[in-house]
């Protein structure tokens, strides 16, 4: 069986990986136009300022999409079907998240918590709010 | 014919397609795809002075092709905007050609995915940069990005699961026109709906092809066309562009990039949406077929599912579209767009056959790459 995949952190992401081991959901912020930033980056990508800060997320929001995963690769066929989605956050940028929920609906609000899979890696799924 | 002609099609050819099996490789079907076109044309190897490639088993699949055939360029051009690259290239090569850098560009593709048994649904392992946040889910890609959109447009518009399979069951009976597709049997709404569900709400007959296969396509300037075998294909429009790379940060999952390159190509061209005679859409998945029309006009936002409605896109339907059975029935290898240019360059020749739309005279070619990330847009006449 090969490997399940998992994120590499970088100087980039890293403290959002950091964040979520301590039970927070972490994005950026821009400190020169105020928007929010997701994925994390090096520079803003609305102003090009390299003045990009970490602030944690309510770690509230909507479900924007979703489907139910029938068929997948093979380190992730037991757990199928399950539901992944994108979430918009209250902060206004979307991320991609397993969804704990049965049955999900566009629009449905939705919590981050936290899935502890191992010593280094806690990833952030969504639950309904 | 009166608009501004930029540039011709006058070769196009497919190589062996379906499954080659796993002694042929991406080169071999490249240049069995490259000798016939060229052929078609009516032109030799040493005419050709600009190579136009992406894919294929090569970090510089350009490179590679010029090598293996023996071609030394001054134009090279390796853009990979994923399957709508070769849609691309044409808009690159008559830019090109315009400028005087060039005058015979040959465009190539060739996979054999499907005899490799490459194509996997997931990574495994370390995830760098970005599609860290993506590719850990499990989410099975490209799949999973469209049924993404797929859900969000059903919400958004009220299209159902039939809507999409109309697309299938149109597709498929084009199939049945061309000796070449790959599935040929005629089938129905339920048919789709009752095969298994990959990612919801996209069934395996919403889905495209697993094939091998590959394809070459020859533009040259108007002045060369003068003297080539076939009757040249004008090329009267073109535009391209590319909204985002993962599927977290397209801007709007309903909206391709389409609407930016369909309007840039249409307006260089000076045609408008009832001028096609036939239309032929990158057609990864049912989904993209149905955003496509909505983004490059022929329809309005969310109308996309009525507007296939009741086999409108079939043979004999008053709306041809993906007359060579598509991706979804005709073969798939991985990197469909330069299929569309084949086709589409068929149908304005008058060879097509049972599956010819009669008097066709402007064809409307779009590409579609990545997850629904890139889109370049093609207006061809003669």
């Amino acid at each position: 069986m090969s490997e399940r995949p998992y994120p590499v952190p970088d100087r980039d992401t890293a403290p959002f990986w950091e964040g979520t081991l301590q039970g927070e959901l972490r994005i950026q912020r821009c400190s020169a136009c105020s928007r929010h930033v997701f994925y994390p980056r090096a520079v803003c990508p609305h102003c090009l300022a390299d003045s990009l800060e970490w602030v944690v997320a309510a770690g509230t929001g909507t479900v924007y999409s979703f489907t139910e995963v029938h068929r997948t690769s093979e380190e992730f066929r037991a757990e199928a079907p399950f539901a992944v989605g994108l979430i918009e956050l209250d902060e206004g940028v979307r991320l991609m998240a397993r969804l704990d929920i049965a049955e999900p609906v566009v629009g449905m609000p939705v919590r981050v918590v936290f899935n502890r899979v191992s010593e280094d890696l806690s990833l952030p799924h969504f639950k309904e709010a | 014919m009166t608009r501004s002609r930029l540039g011709a099609i006058v070769g196009v050819a497919e190589s062996d397609l379906g499954v080659v099996g796993p002694d042929r490789t991406a080169f071999q079907l490249q240049a069995q795809a490259a000798k016939a076109a060229l052929g078609d044309a009516g032109l030799t190897l040493r005419d050709v002075d600009a190579v136009f490639s992406a894919g294929g088993d090569a970090w510089s699949p350009t490179m590679a092709i010029a090598e293996y055939l023996g071609i030394t360029p001054r134009w090279s051009d390796g853009t990979n905007l994923g399957g709508s690259s070769f849609d691309a290239h044409v808009g690159h090569a008559v830019t090109a050609i315009r400028a005087g850098r060039c005058e015979v560009a040959l465009i190539t593709y060739g996979s054999t995915q499907r005899s490799l048994r490459s194509r996997s649904l997931a990574r495994s392992g370390e995830v760098r940069g970005p599609a860290q946040f993506e590719l850990i889910w499990g989410l099975p890609l490209p799949v999973g990005a469209y049924a993404l959109a797929a859900t969000r447009h059903m919400h958004q518009y009220g299209t159902t699961a039939e809507q999409l399979a109309e697309v299938a069951v149109a597709t498929r009976a084009w199939a049945g026109l061309n000796p070449k597709a790959y599935y040929r049997d005629p089938i129905t709404i339920a048919d789709v709906l009752a095969s298994p569900m990959i990612s919801s709400p996209l069934h395996l007959l919403d889905c495209c092809l697993v094939t091998d296969g590959g394809g070459a396509v020859v533009v040259t300037s108007e002045a060369v066309a003068a003297s080539t075998r076939r009757a040249p294909v004008w090329v009267l429009g073109h535009g391209e562009a590319h909204t985002h790379l993962t599927i977290g940060s397209m801007p709007d999952l309903t909206v391709t990039p389409a609407a930016l390159s369909g309007p840039v190509a249409m307006g260089m061209a000076g045609v408008s949406h009832a001028d096609f005679d036939v239309v032929e859409l990158y057609d990864s998945f049912t989904i993209t077929v149905i955003e496509t029309l909505e983004s490059l006009g022929f329809c309005g936002p969310g109308e996309g599912g009525a507007f296939v409605a009741g086999q409108r896109t079939a043979p004999g339907g008053d709306f041809p579209l993906n007359t060579n059975g598509g991706g979804l029935s005709y073969c798939h290898p991985g990197m469909y767009g330069i299929f569309l240019l084949i086709e589409a360059t068929r149908q304005l020749r008058g060879e097509r056959g049972e599956a010819q739309v009669p008097g066709a005279r402007l064809a409307l070619v779009n590409g579609t790459g990545g997850v629904l990330s890139s889109c370049a847009t093609v207006v061809l006449g003669v």
